[in-house]
């Protein structure tokens, strides 16, 4: 639980808004994950991804608690890769109801099914299975990272856009392809789009020498396409297909054109003030990952500022109300959907020099909120645990 | 239509050599447009440190101060030469400033460094450097100079500065993300706009309490859309001119009901405006389009719009006579 203390203190003669001083320690669960031999090494994995969005948003929160005597710290619990969930999850349930997770979906079911959460607030910063948001949503679950459905919309949109109506696909064999793949396939479906030939991708040869050899071959017998899908979420091969393809086409999915909830060419809407502090604290660009335990730990810090609350019932119903609205540095506010706890936020298609658009595309209307053509909507959700 | 365009030449004849000017920063372009407002043409670009912002003269127009945000430097500019004579001490990252009544003291906001700092423009050194919330922007000063107050977009704050101690009094909350703050009705009120929360929050300055909130309704834009920036109080502080950003749209809104009375369409992305001497004619600046519209207060309605430098941002008049 929150820890409150709740007495007069020598700031509250400068704020003239209520001041009570509140002491908000935010737990954060990281799952260490295994890394994948990838072809390349040219991008190394940070060790502290996520955990430096966090702290980031700590800062922040910081910052406007110090006029309002509201103080914040970050207390992360790092699991090794087949560390037992329970005990840590049940220890840090003991005195905290607030817990922000990087953390594959089993683990957030998992500590989200315990008897000891059932009225705890939990917000996942990472794990983007849209499984998360639908069937197998949890009440005591807020997302702040994006489902896989959004990014996959967001692309679907692009095509649209620009007319690429003839989609192929190469496919690689790791279980993050195979759901890039399937969520691609379902957004294509949504969108009225369909994605035509799929390859998968089995080579074991080192693609860094013989690239330019191998792909034109192993694309030539597609018939033809406006685009390549490629769905190498693990980012083994995808580098080494743009350029090489057997017809000149653009590459879209995990390579050439991304949809990503943020990267470091998102620099409109005062974002680049956001890459420079977050470069400062972490010597590094800010990756999907940081950007998703920024926004759980800024969502927190609003709700408290908003309500001088601190227990996880009031700054939940806070967050899922109307009231509530986070600017996420992409020109819109940013709400939580109240059936199913996803954030809604567009979603930016990105290369690695610019941002080329951004979700949800001009002309995508929706009844309520254009953000709602992005992901599992409403009426098609399954989602029950949150009606009440 | 012969007559009027013979008093206009007319008008034009008796005017001195030099128009009054319309001074606008390309944010994007390392410039400054200058703006005729007797031709509506740019007469003059005056080249600048990194990402000129903020833009204001001294009370006597004899010089003009440029934010340099990426120089990290206030600029002070000869305005009849357009030569830089020298750069103000100014705290990194200045994005948007407030020159007291004193001529003297310059409230400058820091974004990068949740800092307010304030300079003595003559002796050239810092005075004060005041702690407030993340990205700080808008900047305003009371008519009587006693109260300074600086808005911060990520703290979602109003800070209120005691000019004479230097030092925060109050804070105070607004909606997300606020880009701009004036003093209105000789300073019995005090307005800030909220970019993200779609609003306007108007405080009374005497109990720093929120009074009214004043919001805005476009048909056909998503309220999303609708993100209130830089605004101006026309003539007599009846009226308030309120750029809605990517809604492209103006917004009049009557000062004492504080309800929206019309909406006037502008170039893309509005950000900020400056009104001419007896603010008939109000120039916005509008980042994305990278031009300015030339708004005709009376009738509400755009006359015209002028190319500019890429990403215009802030506006400032300058009487030439």
């Amino acid at each position: 639980m929150l820890k409150s203390v709740a007495s007069a203190v020598s700031l509250s003669s400068l704020i003239s808004t209520s001041a009570m001083a509140l002491n908000v320690e935010i737990p954060m669960l990281v799952r260490e994950t295994e890394e994948i031999a990838t072809l390349s090494n040219l991008d190394p994995c940070p060790a502290d991804l996520s955990i430096q969005g966090a702290e980031l948003a700590i800062a922040d929160n910081t910052t406007t608690g110090k006029f309002l005597g509201h103080q914040y710290s970050l207390k992360i619990h790092n699991l090794s890769v087949d560390g037992d969930l329970a005990d840590v999850a049940l220890s840090i349930l003991a005195d905290h109801q607030i817990i922000i997770t990087d953390l594959p979906s089993e683990d957030l079911l998992q500590i989200a099914d315990l008897p000891e959460a059932a009225n705890a607030l939990i917000i996942n910063a990472t794990a983007e299975d849209s499984a998360l948001r639908d069937g197998a949503c949890r009440a005591n679950v807020l997302h702040t990272a994006p489902s896989l459905a959004m990014r996959t919309d967001a692309l679907m949109q692009y095509f649209l856009f620009k007319r690429w109506g003839k989609l192929a696909m190469i496919e690689g064999t790791y279980p993050q392809d195979t759901a890039y793949a399937e969520a691609l396939r379902y957004s294509a479906t949504k969108f009225g789009l369909k994605v035509g030939e799929t390859k998968t991708w089995a080579f074991d040869a080192d693609m860094r020498r013989n690239a330019a050899a191998e792909v034109p071959l192993f694309t030539q017998d597609l018939r033809d396409y406006d685009v390549l899908l490629v769905a190498d979420e693990a980012e083994d091969f995808g580098r080494y297909v743009a350029y090489n393809t057997w017809l000149p086409r653009p590459v879209a999915g995990s390579e050439g054109i991304s949809p990503q909830v943020w990267a470091p060419v998102v620099e409109q809407w005062g974002a680049a003030q956001l890459h420079s502090r977050f470069e400062e604290l972490a010597d590094r660009s800010m990756k999907p990952e940081d950007y998703g335990a920024w926004a759980a730990v800024r969502s927190i810090g609003e709700a408290v500022t908003r309500t001088n609350a601190t227990d996880a019932p009031t700054l939940r119903d806070y967050m899922l109300s109307p009231e509530f609205a986070l600017a996420g540095f992409k020109g819109t506010p940013q709400t939580f959907r109240a059936w199913n706890g996803q954030m809604r936020q567009p979603v930016p298609l990105v290369t690695s020099r610019a941002m080329v658009m951004q979700a949800p595309l001009p002309g995508f209307m929706h009844q309520t909120n254009e953000l709602d053509t992005l992901g599992v909507d409403a009426p098609e959700s399954s989602c029950t645990a949150f009606k009440e | 239509m012969r007559i009027s365009t013979l008093a206009l030449m007319a008008a034009m004849a008796a005017q001195p050599a030099f128009a009054d000017e319309i001074w606008v920063s390309n944010e994007k372009d390392d410039t400054i447009s200058v703006i005729d407002i007797e031709t509506l043409e740019v007469t003059r670009t005056l080249e600048t440190g990194e990402r000129p912002r903020g833009i204001t003269f001294s009370h006597d127009y004899k010089y003009v101060y440029i934010c340099a945000s990426d120089s990290d430097a206030v600029q002070v500019m000869d305005p009849d030469t357009g030569e830089i004579l020298h750069d103000l001490p100014s705290g990194e990252d200045p994005e948007q400033f407030v020159l007291h009544p004193d001529n003297k003291h310059l409230y400058i906001a820091n974004e990068d460094d949740a800092i307010t700092t304030v300079v003595d423009v003559e002796s050239r050194t810092v005075v004060a450097q005041i702690d407030v919330g993340i990205e700080p922007e808008g900047m305003a000063v009371s008519p009587d100079g006693k109260i300074a107050i600086t808005t911060s977009e990520t703290t979602n704050m109003a800070h209120w500065i005691d000019t004479e101690t230097q030092e925060l009094f109050a804070n105070t909350l607004v909606d997300s993300r606020p880009r701009h703050a004036e003093f209105v009705k000789d300073g019995a009120e005090m307005w800030v706009s909220a970019e993200i929360g779609g609003s306007i929050s108007v405080f009374d300055t005497a109990t720093q309490t929120e009074t009214a909130k004043i919001t805005f309704e476009l048909p056909n834009i998503h309220p999303d859309r609708i993100q209130p920036v830089g605004f101006e109080l026309g003539e007599g502080d009846k009226f308030a001119y309120v750029a809605l950003g990517p809604s492209n749209h103006l917004a009049v809104v009557n000062a004492e009901t504080y309800e929206v009375e019309d909406y006037i369409l502008v170039g893309r992305r509005v950000w900020h405006m400056a009104f001419n001497a007896d603010k008939s004619r109000l120039f916005t600046t509008n980042g994305i389009s990278g031009d300015v519209t030339v708004v005709d207060v009376a009738k509400r309605e755009a006359l015209k719009t002028i190319k500019v430098g890429r990403f215009p941002w802030g506006a400032a008049f300058r009487p030439t006579n």
